[in-house]
């Protein structure tokens, strides 16, 4: 029989139940099948998968980031003020804070520090700052930004197209290149990594510099979309990126995450919400709803897990 | 082993020192004019977080991946209901307690449902509750603000003999709290559990009924947070709790308890949520702008942990 390997069956799931959301979605609103049905439905899940794989990159060395959303709100901040009016600057202060990401991350090691409490705390700093930068909502997208995010290319709208260059950016990234074996090795074995003579510190340095990466980019996207920004824009993205990272196969310890499925997680999230706006749910009930189908999917999980045991008993 | 070293080498007096420093620094500047109201005023608002601190902890003390982000929503899910039952009449105080208590205990057997049948992992689990708890109170709230009893607001915005009633009531429940983790069969295994859970399954330890109790316990606490602090702010609003999920993992690890699990204190559980509110109001003191008054708390709760870091961090 053919059979799938574990890797395969952990991103079998996620994508199976962003299929059936997907399902449920066409099934009940017929109109939203096609170019740019597809893009209304997916239009704001490029943001939020990129800080996804952003948190995903975290969760891969055991940490846990608790100041994803106030940090994508305070580059949503710089992306409309000092990225469009001052391009040169914009650039040198999301370049600093991708520095501080991974400073941030050897101080964690060096230190010994909590992560959670670590990213608490800076979550206060980059909340700060982006009431500095603005107090009240406002600011501008750069042009070249509002472009990117609204072209409509061949074949697939944007949300799609960026979603499967994420992706597979990621998936090149985290499980093809040495740096993300290394990353991934941590999570595992940090001690056995360490015995291999590899760099330990210089490794995590990484892997928070590319999710502060990876985190500058949701907010610059973002803004693309909203055109404006304000110091609270992103709150939500801390608990949606874990999320995501959990409904797409990932877990908490041990190194194990997958990029692809990470991504979808995203998809599953923001589809998610549109579906419940089709379902018609009074607005009260609207995150409770969110709940739900958060609990249903990984219901769902668990069910093909114990399936996929019962197979290999077979 | 002089009595000084054994103080310093205690997890919790990190927290209490810091917490001091911050107070003398603020009177220092007021030339010692609003001590009093100072003091009061942290206790005051100390007394909350200590409640919704102390679940928290005995939860992160079960070992990693457990924490209860449920706290706001049930918080304000408890004094929303609570005080529409209680409909400003004295007689219906002790129904309207009662009440948040069984909200307390559904969320905490919701919540502990989820992580055992589904198998999800905590930080998910009560995630996705509180999702739903929220669109409950959303649902019962409907923009109404109704005014808590005379009596119980009385209660809770008054003093006895100079303390606040509220930081009394939070007292008691730390004594409670210290009583259970270091004298009780139940302290010695939720302390087991977070140090190693297959060790302390095959020690016999029940382990999924001492979890149970554990993320039910929190989550009543964090309901009487609620109603208290609805009486003190006088009517529930929706976003009441919302503070306190950061607050509530934040005074755990600031006052000393190992995030790893394992190791909990109560003492720095006080001195970090009288840490926490005494640096807002210095910096108050100081009139600073909200933009930098949120950075200056961010860097000072990076700089403690870093200074406790090392022995935190190595348990």
């Amino acid at each position: 029989m053919f059979r799938l390997s574990s890797d395969a069956m952990r991103l079998a799931i996620p994508a199976l139940s962003l299929t059936l959301l997907l399902a449920a979605v066409f099934w009940m609103q017929p109109r939203a099948v096609g170019y740019v049905g597809l893009n209304l439905l997916f239009n704001l899940a490029v943001p939020i998968a990129l800080a996804t794989i952003a948190q995903m990159l975290i969760m891969a060395v055991n940490d846990l980031d608790l100041s994803m959303g106030t940090f994508v709100s305070f580059v949503a901040c710089v992306t409309a003020t000092f990225l469009r009016d001052a391009p040169a600057t914009g650039v040198l202060i999301l370049a600093g804070a991708i520095g501080t990401y991974a400073a941030l991350g050897v101080i964690i090691h060096l230190r010994n520090l909590p992560s959670i409490v670590a990213t608490l705390g800076m979550s206060f700093v980059w909340g700060g700052l982006a009431v500095l930068l603005l107090p009240a909502p406002g600011g501008q997208a750069p042009d070249w930004v509002r472009w990117l995010m609204t072209v409509k290319p061949p074949l697939a709208p944007m949300a799609i197209v960026a979603s499967i260059a994420i992706a597979s950016v990621a998936h090149l990234l985290v499980m093809r290149s040495s740096l993300g074996v290394l990353i991934r090795g941590i999570g595992g074995n940090q001690r056995s990594v360490e015995r291999a003579g590899w760099s330990i510190v210089a490794a995590r340095a990484s892997a928070y510099g590319l999710a502060g990466l990876f985190a500058v980019l949701a907010g610059i996207s973002l803004v693309g979309l909203t055109t404006s920004a304000d110091a609270n824009i992103a709150l939500r993205y801390t608990l949606l990126s874990i999320a995501g990272v959990i409904l797409g196969g990932g877990e908490f310890i041990g190194g194990r995450v997958s990029p692809i499925g990470a991504v979808i997680g995203a998809l599953t999230l923001t589809l998610a919400g549109s579906f419940l706006s089709f379902l018609r749910i009074s607005p009260d009930w609207q995150i409770g709803a969110q709940g739900a189908i958060l609990i249903i999917v990984l219901a769902l999980r668990l069910m093909l897990n114990r399936l996929e045991k019962q197979e290999k008993r077979r | 082993m002089t009595p000084l070293f054994r103080l310093v080498s205690k997890p919790w007096i990190w927290s209490w020192l810091a917490a001091f420093v911050v107070w003398f620094l603020t009177i220092m500047v007021t030339l010692g004019a609003s001590t009093l109201g100072l003091s009061q005023a942290a206790l005051t608002f100390a007394a909350f977080s200590v409640i919704v601190g102390i679940g928290q902890m005995f939860v992160i003390t079960l070992g990693p991946g457990n924490i209860d982000l449920s706290v706001p929503a049930t918080m304000t899910l408890a004094g929303t209901v609570a005080l529409k039952l209680m409909n400003v009449e004295n007689g219906l105080i002790l129904s309207g307690l009662l009440i948040a208590l069984v909200i307390g205990l559904v969320v905490g057997l919701c919540n502990y449902a989820l992580i055992k049948a589904l198998r999800i992992p905590p930080i998910i689990a009560t995630l996705s509750t509180s999702f739903i708890v929220q669109s409950a109170a959303i649902w019962t709230n409907r923009g109404l603000r109704i005014k808590p009893p005379s009596v119980l607001a009385e209660f809770t915005t008054s003093n006895t003999l100079g303390v606040p009633n509220v930081a009394i009531v939070a007292l008691l429940i730390s004594l409670l709290a210290w009583f259970l983790l270091e004298k009780t069969i139940y302290g010695r295994w939720i302390s087991a559990i977070g140090q190693s859970m297959p060790a302390a399954r095959m020690a016999g330890i029940p382990v999924d009924g001492t979890r149970f109790v554990t993320y039910l316990f929190c989550a009543v606490l964090a309901s009487v947070a609620g109603y208290l602090l609805a009486c003190f702010s006088g009517g529930a609003a929706l976003n009441m709790g919302s503070e306190y999920l950061l607050m509530s993992i934040a005074v755990v690890v600031i006052g000393g308890t190992a995030v790893a699990g394992g190791d909990s204190n109560v003492p720095g559980i006080w001195g970090a949520s009288l840490f926490m509110f005494l640096v807002v109001s210095m910096l108050n003191t100081y009139g600073v702008g909200a933009g930098i008054r949120l950075i200056m708390t961010g860097l000072i709760i990076i700089s403690v942990i870093m200074l406790a870091g090392r022995r935190a961090g190595m348990r």
